[in-house]
């Protein structure tokens, strides 16, 4: 595993890895110093062709956490909304020293350009393309799920999988990245995936994917579900015919206070309601769901930070293939075994 | 037709793939064939184990000039169609300027005559600047020096019903046709791959088949309706060939036209990112490969033709979104349909001659091409070694493109020799020089 480019290609022992060593780096979070000195001395640089404070400054704290020098470049009023090329761009990087490069693109498919060409040699993580995927999105949601999994299960979460979780996921899939990294992880971890969503938008296709549709909100809720992801969904997509208004997709498909009450109803004390963020409060979710207890909303950002650790040490402190190392050695260890720079 | 290009004596090639004769091409004909042939001073040429072919003639070709020779010019883009077995290529209109007008069509057509490596045929623009509102003046290109049959906007759909329509009509006053670069717009709005379950997994805009289609279905209607005459572009679907054959079994006026990726990469291709791989239409799946094989095999479709479109490699070298659409072709083009038609028993030479040479040359209104191998016959003929494999290496070709799709596959067949009007643009594999009176050509 050089780069973290997608969740389809993630094999099960690595993404475990990965949540393991989540695990390890969310209990630094709990120290008095929040810091580990793992990546002294390398540099991570956040490529941001998107905006997207949140992510951003996830992956900030998390390289800072580990002692990496963090270089923010965002594609506005840089040399890129001068017309300068992304091959341009990823070799001046490389040319100053980049370890990591952590990019977000609008544009699918475009960390998969940086891993697959010369242009650079950095470890490439996927913070976001287009609408294709976001890994580190869809392990942070896994975290949270296998956490609150393990917990009902009165066990530890490590080396923990998903299996017999039932997971909805409901909204915009088309238009997801989310959806789509959430889908391949959740299915690698033994998780049922039922995707809800008015038929515009779902992709063409979805009928292949390794999970279920479903056109009704209420009934996938009455089959019984212990965790349900929103996704975020546009409103211009209403202009575009994906929906007749936004009061109706509310209706219809958001996560509002009646399905609250339903999920009380039925008795699944249990189930967690996620959302990847930034909400839309009375649009996909109410405001009550979003406040409730079943809420994991700011969970997932807790362990957003927890997971971009895991997989920034993973992908730059040596052999990954090797199982994770402990907290301990990342202590200890001083790193003379560069990676091929 | 008669030239003093010499006297070339091509001994035991088998005609068509079929039995070994002697061709002997004499003055930019051909002034004989048989066995045993001889004639004084002529240079002779070990035909033995080569295909002897009539040239080929593309009915689809982006030369770039003018305005992007940067991507490709007349000359180098008609040294690529030599060395790929041509003796004929119809230029595309989607020049800057636009060719919409007899001045622009006849530039091009003497910076053809001048390169001297092939016929170039201009093709017109349907609509003024391409831009699909007021038709270009069909006529004036018509009866121009470059005598244009064929018009496009290709690139760009006519969609308009009623502008299609009048284009069908109006050019039966010259016995021209429409070639319709069949894509819907509106639902295929900022489309990047064909729609289906590889886009889905990739979370590109897919471009779905029925853009494709419901173009065609509407096009053979009107086609019918105004007794005109209608091409189609690049068919890449399988509803697509369903549609077409479905017209011919009605006596449609119909031709249509595959290119040699359609019939070979499939969609999965782009998993890689790799705008090498991105085009208009899109790849599609083995289906639809399959389908359009078959359709090629039994007549439906007419012609390949290799929409040759070169690009400079910064913009491949880039996003797949930002990337242009688009895939060299004029030199593998053989090497793909010997591959995909002839290696898989589809096909036999005189098949192959049928869809590369003679269709494409009735389409657009050739008369000295596409002819038999036959004396009397103008001399645009090809030598082709059916058992030579090569791997396509983009670097070494002739055109300026490096966008070639087949890079790095081993591919069979290689053009050995190509005679234009009589003239040896290609001997042994390689380049050799001009049709002789190119030079004095425009010079004034």
């Amino acid at each position: 595993m050089k780069h973290l480019l997608s969740t389809e290609d993630l094999s099960l022992a690595n993404a475990i890895r990965i949540l393991d060593t989540a695990e390890e780096m969310a209990a630094v979070g709990d120290r008095e110093v929040k810091k580990l000195p793992a990546l002294r001395g390398r540099t991570v640089v956040n490529l941001f062709f998107e905006d997207s404070t949140r992510t951003r400054i996830s992956f900030e704290a998390a390289a800072k956490r580990l002692s990496a020098d963090v270089i923010n470049f965002a594609a506005k009023g840089s040399s890129v909304s001068k017309g300068e090329s992304l091959k341009d761009t990823a070799q001046t990087l490389s040319a100053m020293g980049a370890d990591a490069v952590v990019i977000r693109h609008w544009a699918s498919g475009a960390p998969h350009r940086l891993a697959a060409t010369d242009w650079i040699d950095a470890a490439v993580i996927n913070a976001g393309d287009g609408t294709h995927e976001h890994p580190t999105q869809a392990l942070l949601d896994a975290f949270t799920m296998r956490r609150h999994w393990a917990r009902l299960a009165g066990t530890g979460s490590e080396g923990a999988d998903l299996k017999g979780m039932r997971v909805a996921i409901a909204g915009d899939v088309l238009h997801s990245r989310v959806a789509r990294s959430n889908v391949w992880l959740l299915r690698t971890l033994g998780a049922d995936v039922t995707l809800v969503a008015p038929p515009t938008l779902l992709p063409i296709g979805v009928e292949k994917w390794p999970c279920k549709v479903s056109y009704n909100m209420d009934e996938t809720i009455e089959q019984g579900v212990d965790a349900v992801m929103m996704l975020r969904v546009q409103g211009e997509r209403m202009n575009a015919s994906f929906f007749p208004s936004t009061r109706e997709y509310s209706r219809r498909w958001g996560f509002d206070d009646n399905r609250l009450r339903a999920l009380d109803a039925l008795g699944m004390k249990d189930t967690i309601i996620m959302h990847p963020g930034p909400m839309n409060r009375g649009l996909e979710i109410s405001a009550a769901a979003a406040d409730s207890p079943r809420s994991t909303v700011l969970a997932q950002v807790r362990n957003g930070v927890s997971v971009r650790m895991a997989a920034l040490y993973l992908l730059l402190s040596g052999d990954t293939r090797e199982p994770a190392a402990t907290p301990a050695l990342a202590y200890t260890g001083t790193h003379s075994t560069k990676e091929s720079n | 037709m008669a030239g003093n290009t010499g006297t070339y004596l091509i001994r035991g090639a088998s005609i068509l793939g079929g039995e070994p004769a002697d061709l002997l091409i004499r003055d930019g004909v051909i002034a004989e064939t048989g066995t045993g042939l001889s004639a004084e001073g002529a240079i002779v040429i070990d035909g033995a184990g080569l295909v002897a072919l009539p040239g080929m003639v593309d009915v689809h070709t982006h030369l770039r000039e003018p305005g992007r020779e940067d991507a490709e010019t007349v000359e180098t883009g008609t040294r690529a169609a030599a060395l790929g077995g041509y003796t004929a290529v119809h230029a595309m209109a989607n020049s800057t300027p636009v060719a919409d007008t007899a001045g622009v069509v006849e530039q091009v057509y003497t910076l053809g005559q001048k390169a001297g490596w092939v016929d170039v045929r201009p093709v017109g623009a349907v609509t003024v600047g391409l831009a699909g509102e007021q038709l270009a003046e069909l006529g004036a290109m018509a009866d121009s020096r470059a005598r244009v049959r064929m018009f496009s906007d290709d690139g760009i759909c006519v969609h308009d019903p009623v502008l299609m329509r009048r284009a069908l009509e109006y050019v039966k006053a010259f016995d021209g046709v429409v070639a319709q670069h069949a894509q819907e717009p509106r639902l295929t709005a900022g489309a990047q791959m064909n729609e289906g379950e590889v886009s889905a997994v990739l979370g590109l805009a897919g471009w779905p088949a029925v853009a494709e289609e419901s173009i065609i279905a509407r096009d053979v209607l009107l086609a019918q309706h105004v007794r005109s005459r209608l091409h189609v572009c690049h068919v890449s679907t399988a509803g697509s060939v369903e549609i077409i054959r479905w017209a011919k079994e009605r006596g449609i006026n119909v031709t249509a036209e595959v290119t040699p990726h359609h019939l070979l990469l499939t969609d999965d291709l782009v998993r890689s990112y790799d705008p090498v791989y991105k085009v208009n239409p899109p790849l599609r799946t083995d289906a639809d490969v399959q389908a359009l094989r078959a359709g090629l095999a039994d007549g439906t479709i007419d012609v390949v033709g290799t929409d040759h479109a070169p690009h400079p490699s910064e913009h491949k070298e880039c996003e797949w979104a930002r990337a242009a659409m688009g895939m060299t072709g004029l030199e593998t083009a053989l090497s793909v349909v010997q591959h995909t038609m002839i290696e898989t028993g589809l096909f036999t030479w005189a098949d192959f001659a049928r869809v590369t040479s003679a269709a494409a040359a009735k389409i657009g209104r050739l008369e000295d091409q596409g002819r038999p191998l036959e004396a009397g016959e103008p001399a645009n003929v090809i030598l082709v070694d059916p058992a030579a494999r090569w791997t396509v290496e983009p670097s070494r070709m002739a055109t300026m493109g490096r966008n070639s799709p087949f890079k790095g596959m081993e591919l069979p067949g290689k053009v050995v020799a190509t005679f234009f009007k009589g003239h040896p643009t290609v001997l042994d594999g390689a380049l050799n020089t001009p049709y002789p009176h190119a030079a004095s050509v425009g010079a004034a």
